[in-house]
């Protein structure tokens, strides 16, 4: 719970700031961009799963930490 | 007892970087187009993996004046992911490299002083492997990381400005703050580096764990054989 409290304003104010650069992008039409991309394709998925792919590294390296964390704790490293 | 918070600011840092890294605005650019986007995870890479070999710099240093091993340990384990970022970067860059300026490897002199700074840091960690004695590797090897930090800096971010080179910030290139960079892409940028350095130190720190983990069993085992 104290995590949280901690990093809670953080997210919050970055999420903040991002909405409001969204609202103001100026769009120049000669330069190729994915734009087509955003409007129907499905990019969407692609993000969701690499943010997948990432929560799971992240999982895993918070399990190698409770891991070491946990041979400390009885080789009694403070 | 252990910090947390850092580590899940770091995770949380991470995701914000993955979905308005790939979804947010970003400039209009000719040549570059959607490639853009590597700015957060190939040059905030480079940026972090420099903070990182700075910390192990600093590392070293507090090592000479106060000849205790712990720093030495830290110094080495945060010049190993500063140099697993290294390889990443360049990797990385050769991949994007490919499809902007056609070329996996052009003979950019930045992306040969990066090469070349790679192999000085690889040579840390041989001369680190190459003794026997504790104390004496841990000291020669704090030197050896002392003079290597000073040489990469100009290698990578000095040397390349001075000549011609494809990176922004170099021979009649605008450097990247004057022109390319907008807000859009600050806004996820300064994040990225923060959580790619945070990533590293997670990494850093584990490794410095296990390594205390095994000297204490070392000097367990020592004292457990000595009556026989």
């Amino acid at each position: 719970m104290n995590i949280m409290k901690k990093v809670f304003p953080l997210l919050l104010s970055l999420l903040i700031l991002s909405i409001n650069t969204i609202a103001q992008t100026t769009v120049d039409t000669t330069v190729p961009m994915a734009d087509k991309l955003r409007e129907d394709g499905k990019i969407w998925v692609v993000v969701v799963v690499i943010a997948v792919v990432f929560a799971g590294i992240a999982i895993n390296m918070l399990r190698l930490e409770s891991k070491v964390g946990k041979i400390e704790k009885e080789l009694k490293i403070k | 007892m252990r910090k947390m918070w850092w580590k899940i600011l770091c995770i949380a840092l991470l995701f914000y970087v993955i979905f308005m890294g790939l979804m947010g605005p970003v400039p209009h650019l000719p040549i570059l187009n959607e490639s853009i986007r590597n700015t957060y995870f190939h040059v905030a890479l480079w940026l972090a993996m420099t903070t990182l070999l700075f910390a192990s710099m600093v590392y070293s240093l507090m090592y000479l004046r106060s000849s205790n091993p712990k720093h030495d340990d830290i110094a080495s384990e945060l010049a190993k992911s500063g140099l697993f970022y290294g390889i990443l970067g360049c990797l990385s860059g050769s991949v994007w490299a490919n499809f902007t300026w056609g070329d996996p490897w052009p003979n950019d002199p930045k992306l040969n002083g990066a090469a070349v700074g790679i192999l000085i840091y690889l040579a840390y960690l041989l001369l680190r492997s190459s003794f026997e004695d504790e104390q004496r590797r841990a000291r020669i090897a704090s030197v050896y990381n002392v003079f290597a930090f000073a040489v990469f800096v100009p290698l990578i971010y000095i040397l390349p400005r001075l000549t011609d080179s494809l990176h922004p910030g170099s021979g009649g290139n605008s450097t990247f703050g004057s022109y390319d960079m907008n807000n859009d892409l600050r806004m996820v940028f300064y994040p990225a580096i923060i959580g790619w350095i945070l990533l590293g130190l997670w990494f850093a720190e584990l490794r410095v764990r296990i390594k205390r983990i095994n000297r204490l069993r070392e000097e367990e085992f020592i004292q457990t054989s000595k009556p026989l």
